[in-house]
């Protein structure tokens, strides 16, 4: 199935969870966060909640600003 | 602490609250945070890139100061609310610096969506602390929702005109019951020690310090700047007056 990582769409297995996402991208384990579909899914909830066909993950850290 | 600077329920021995934005990199940005002697220091959230760095975090957690996400960037009160949540989420730290703004071009706070914002990060439990206009009445609204501090701006963000309506800082300042933090605007040692003289409780700041040509030198002065306002508002200045009043015995 297709699903669209921080804008960028991947090719990933049928059945993957947001832990499967953030492996494909090298996600550090710490200091970051994942929304999907515009909903925070939390740490603990990474393995368990199951992606869907054209869902969009979207994973954040902190950076320089303010 | 002599004179504890307290939001919520932490206490702070410095008043100088730093931004990390703006530093050309994070060596000269770990000089400058020592140098300002801040202990709570602000930091966006972005997509994760590909270098996949974590620096900043790693680097303000190295040096012991706590990290103050903001929800810079963001236009709604549901991508700044959406935005807070995440940062919960990798800081793990209930405090945001909410950030609402209009447009590019000022970087003004959007009011009406920073108020709504701001109610709903209150009631789920943040620490919340906004960058708001220089707005007498606005500032008495968010503290009325519940926020843990007012943040006026002394002029638009980046602009370094300092604060260019005093009064209008002072009429926060004496109807607040939450810290009032001077955000934005400053722009040099000057800036920063009249809004401490104004009656503020502490400075955020970033762009002064970052974009100078020796950030860390510019750290220290505004260390000090913060320091030496707060001294002369707690020593109480003289009067001003009219004439001149002698200072030297008649005869």
């Amino acid at each position: 199935m297709l699903v669209v990582v921080n804008g960028t769409e991947r090719e990933l297995a049928d059945g993957s969870t947001v832990a499967d996402a953030l492996a494909v991208i090298d996600a550090p384990p710490t200091g970051i966060a994942v929304a999907v579909n515009g909903e925070v899914v939390r740490r603990a909830e990474w393995a368990s909640t199951a992606l869907a066909q054209g869902g969009s993950v979207e994973v954040l850290t902190a950076v320089q600003g303010g | 602490m002599d004179d504890p600077f307290v939001i919520a329920d932490r206490e702070f021995g410095s008043r100088l609250i730093m931004g990390t934005g703006g530093a050309a990199n994070l060596a000269v940005l770990e000089r400058s945070l020592l140098a300002a002697g801040t202990e709570l220091t602000t930091v966006a959230m972005r997509r994760m890139d590909a270098a996949g760095g974590t620096g900043v975090l790693d680097l303000l957690r190295r040096l012991g100061i706590e990290p103050l996400p903001n929800t810079a960037g963001c236009r709604t009160a549901a991508e700044a609310v959406l935005t807070a949540r995440l940062a919960r989420e990798a800081l793990e730290t209930n405090w945001v610096k909410l950030e609402v703004v209009a447009d590019e071009r000022t970087l003004l706070p959007d009011s009406v969506e920073l108020l709504d914002a701001a109610q709903q990060l209150v009631d789920d439990g943040f620490v919340v602390l906004p960058y708001t206009n220089d707005d007498p009445v606005l500032a008495l609204r968010l503290e009325e929702v519940g926020c843990a501090a007012v943040m006026p701006l002394g002029s638009p963000i980046g602009t370094g005109l300092g604060i260019r309506n005093p009064h209008n800082i002072e009429l926060i300042v004496s109807r607040a019951g939450v810290p009032v933090i001077l955000d934005a605007g400053i722009g040099t040692a000057s800036d920063a020690a009249q809004a401490m003289e104004l009656g503020c409780s502490a400075v955020l700041l970033a762009t002064a310090v970052t974009r100078a040509q020796d950030p860390e030198r510019m750290a220290a002065a505004m260390r000090g700047a913060v320091e030496a306002g707060r001294s002369a508002l707690l020593a109480g200045r003289i009067p001003q007056r009219f004439w001149a009043q002698a200072s030297s015995p008649a005869r």
